[in-house]
């Protein structure tokens, strides 16, 4: 089963996940597909609930145009591991347009992406994988506390300076 | 060169830590094949035809004479005795066990080392001019961008993952070296005009690879301010990573969509991305650039007399090393030194093949002569970057002893070929036994210097790794109907005036390759209006047809074609 990973430690996923036409429960709190977005935007909005968007492989937010500030989830689906296209759609939410929300990665999330997951502003990952599951619930994470590069999760350009002193390059405290 | 610090030697280590623990996790079974792959690449861990093999990064082909000894060490300890330099100056073990690569890496690590994206989907490992630092015709010191691309890229997050792998090259001289223009992405170093007058800045080009759709890189933009050079990077590998193509691996690397898009909408996807990038944040502080530079400041070498009588008396003596000086020698900045070329392409040989023997005695020469410096070259021989010319003869002597004297640097000989169907599980074809026909048919050095300089490369299948569309003479192995054959190309060349090689016809079986390459020499003799003119230039002289009637002398078509061009001559 699918079990949320945040901040170092398994929580309950406190969102439900829609599909295109199931009715909102009555708090919100649902993560609806990137079309329903956008198709029924006036309607979500004025009901004034949480909600997040799913974004497909192959589909992308547009900061421009489709409200980010209103959405509590942006999940973004990894159909296989190896299409890295995710990375670089959060980095450009949290460090271009400014998302404060939960960033979740869904789908194939592997032990060993974890770090660069991170590393680029996901704070949320929905994990299928039992042995990743077991691996985070025993704190196991193969990270590389000393990073080259200044990315997402990381507001200023400490990267490239902080290389000086290495305690400030710590992943994940 | 550079030297890690205490940060770039914790990474190293934790890297190995890091990679032994997917080895003890893919052993167990937790991980999938499928799922260790991609990581195993990224630690330069290949699953050959008969062993793993292990292709450790020799960061834009600069070596201590340390590191070098280790990689002897590990040539005799965990392969059988030789190593294989390759086109992206790294050196690869074709013989080595997974349950031996934590060692192995391990060992690397304490001499500065690792195989770090050597492979894999993701940006390898950088490559630039071989004669960096000590060129005459040089603009500028590449290492030190080269140094700063190696940390910028090494586990980047965002472009761990990519469509394909990336290989960026650089270049800081006025002679291309270092073939930047069949790059992903090329970078030379340039001096600005106009308004940038004064500065020194990078002109970049993108969408240059070989493979089955070879393409020349095309130059994306003319001038980029130096310090600016990892946001725009950055934007150019986001827009690839964003819009590459994952459904076809044939098709996914960048060329492919540069060519999709077209080069100007390409830039103006690469622009509009570099102008959101928050730049500060990800360009090199000046600090950082200058601590780094440091490390690549030109070494206090005395000006010495230009001319060495011990030279001038042994190449009087010794037609041996008189050649050897000829082509393997280059001048170097400061009077009285020189940069020297070692072949490791002596005829008969396996192009790019060195022995833990021959390595420990060019880290002896270079200990003693070349201030603890050497440099791999894309065309699969070493360096030697600063020898003081009254030392060339002892030089010289040293590499005899070790069967590493031959003058042939950039003629026939020195033949650039991949390890082909003898290692690969990609090949079509075997390259080795081509490459030593070859350089044994040649094997005379007068002859091979009458000929003059002539890039001939060799690859085993469409992958190109050797390079075939950028020789002079390329030489592709292909499958026809379960026998090895070879397709035979012309014109390629990896330099300024880069081009992709045409092909010249029906390929040919291995034993008719040598006599075809003879054939093909022979017509170029016969038509080049002196000495001075290559075969590349009169190739583009003369055109195909005389060597297609050369070749395939009883088809009617070559021959009218043949009896056309003889006529319009005369």
């Amino acid at each position: 089963m699918t079990r949320l990973y945040k901040a170092g430690a398994f929580v309950a996923d406190t969102w439900v996940s829609l599909d295109d036409r199931t009715t909102l429960p009555i708090d919100g709190r649902a993560i609806v597909p990137l079309a329903r977005w956008r198709a029924e935007l006036a309607e979500l909005i004025s009901a004034g609930l949480p909600i997040g968007v799913a974004v497909g492989p192959g589909e992308a937010v547009d900061p421009r145009t489709d409200n980010i500030d209103r959405l509590g989830v942006i999940a973004i689906a990894f159909a296989k591991f190896t299409d890295g296209r995710g990375y670089s759609q959060a980095r450009m939410l949290r460090e271009q347009a400014g998302y404060k929300g939960e960033l979740r990665a869904t789908g194939e999330i592997l032990l060993d992406q974890v770090p660069l997951l991170e590393r680029c502003g996901f704070d949320a990952l929905a994990v299928s994988h039992a042995p990743t599951i077991a691996a985070l619930e025993r704190g196991h994470l193969p990270a590389i506390a000393q990073v080259y590069q200044p990315t997402g999760a990381r507001p200023t350009a400490a990267a490239w300076l902080s290389r000086r002193s290495t305690t400030l390059v710590t992943e994940r405290t | 060169m550079y030297r890690y610090d205490e940060f770039d030697h914790a990474f190293v280590k934790a890297r190995v830590a890091q990679f032994s623990d997917q080895v003890a996790r893919r052993l167990s079974g937790e991980l999938t094949e499928d799922q260790f792959k991609p990581l195993r690449l990224q630690n330069g861990l290949y699953l050959q035809l008969h062993a793993y093999m292990l292709r450790v990064a020799i960061p834009y082909g600069v070596l201590s004479a340390r590191q070098l000894r280790r990689l002897a060490h590990i040539a005799r300890t965990w392969d059988r005795g030789f190593g294989h330099f390759t086109t992206r100056q790294n050196i690869q073990f074709n013989w080595t066990r997974l349950v031996d690569a934590p060692a192995i890496l391990a060992a690397l690590a304490e001499v500065e080392m690792h195989a770090i994206q050597t492979s894999g989907n993701c940006i390898r490992n950088v490559t630039t001019d071989p004669f960096a630092g000590v060129a005459a015709d040089e603009i500028e010191d590449p290492r030190v961008w080269a140094e700063v691309l190696r940390q910028w890229s090494t586990i980047h997050p965002e472009f761990s993952f990519l469509p394909r792998k990336f290989k960026v090259a650089l270049t800081g001289a006025a002679e291309d070296r270092a073939a930047i223009l069949f790059h992903d992405i090329g970078i030379r170093l340039v001096k600005g005009r106009g308004a940038d007058a004064g500065t020194t800045g990078f002109a970049i080009y993108v969408g240059g690879g070989q493979g089955r759709t070879p393409y020349v890189a095309q130059e994306i933009k003319a001038f980029l301010p130096k310090a600016r050079l990892l946001s725009y990077l950055e934007a150019i590998m986001r827009v690839y990573n964003l819009h590459g193509r994952r459904d076809n691996l044939y098709k996914a690397r960048i060329k492919i969509l540069v060519n999709a898009l077209g080069i100007e909408e390409f830039r103006r996807q690469v622009e509009d991305e570099w102008a959101r990038i928050d730049a500060p944040s990800i360009d090199l502080p000046g600090a950082e650039h200058d601590r780094i530079a440091r490390y690549f400041a030109p070494l206090p070498l005395k000006p010495r007399s230009a001319a060495s009588t011990a030279v001038s008396a042994r190449r009087r003596s010794d037609a041996a090393f008189d050649g050897w000086v000829r082509n393997n020698v280059t001048g170097h900045r400061v009077p009285g030194y020189a940069v020297v070329t070692i072949s490791l392409k002596a005829p008969g040989m396996i192009p790019g093949d060195a022995t833990d023997a021959q390595m420990d005695a060019v880290a002896g020469l270079a200990e003693r002569y070349g201030h603890d410096e050497i440099r791999v070259t894309y065309t699969q021989n070493l360096v030697l970057a600063n020898v003081a010319r009254d030392d060339l003869p002892a030089v010289y002597d040293g590499l005899t002893a070790a069967g590493l004297a031959t003058g042939n640097a950039e003629l026939i000989t020195d033949i650039i070929a991949c390890p082909g169907l003898d290692y690969c599980n990609l090949a079509n074809a075997r390259s080795i036994p081509i490459a030593q026909d070859i350089s044994r048919r040649f094997a005379d050095p007068a002859r091979a210097e009458a000929i003059g300089p002539l890039r001939l490369n060799i690859s085993g299948c469409i992958n190109a790794c050797g390079h075939h569309h950028a020789g002079n003479i390329g030489i592709l192995g292909v499958d026809k109907k379960g026998t090895e054959h070879y397709q035979i190309t012309l014109g390629g060349s990896p330099r300024d005036d880069a081009e992709v090689g045409a092909i010249l016809g029906p390929s040919f079986p291995a034993e008719a390759v040598a006599d075809a390459i003879e054939k093909i020499v022979d017509v170029y003799l016969a038509a080049r209006r002196d000495k001075t003119e290559t075969f590349l230039a009169a190739y583009r002289r003369i055109g195909a047809d005389p060597f297609k009637a050369a070749l395939y002398g009883n088809d009617a078509s070559h021959r009218r074609a043949a009896r056309e061009l003889a006529e319009a001559g005369a």
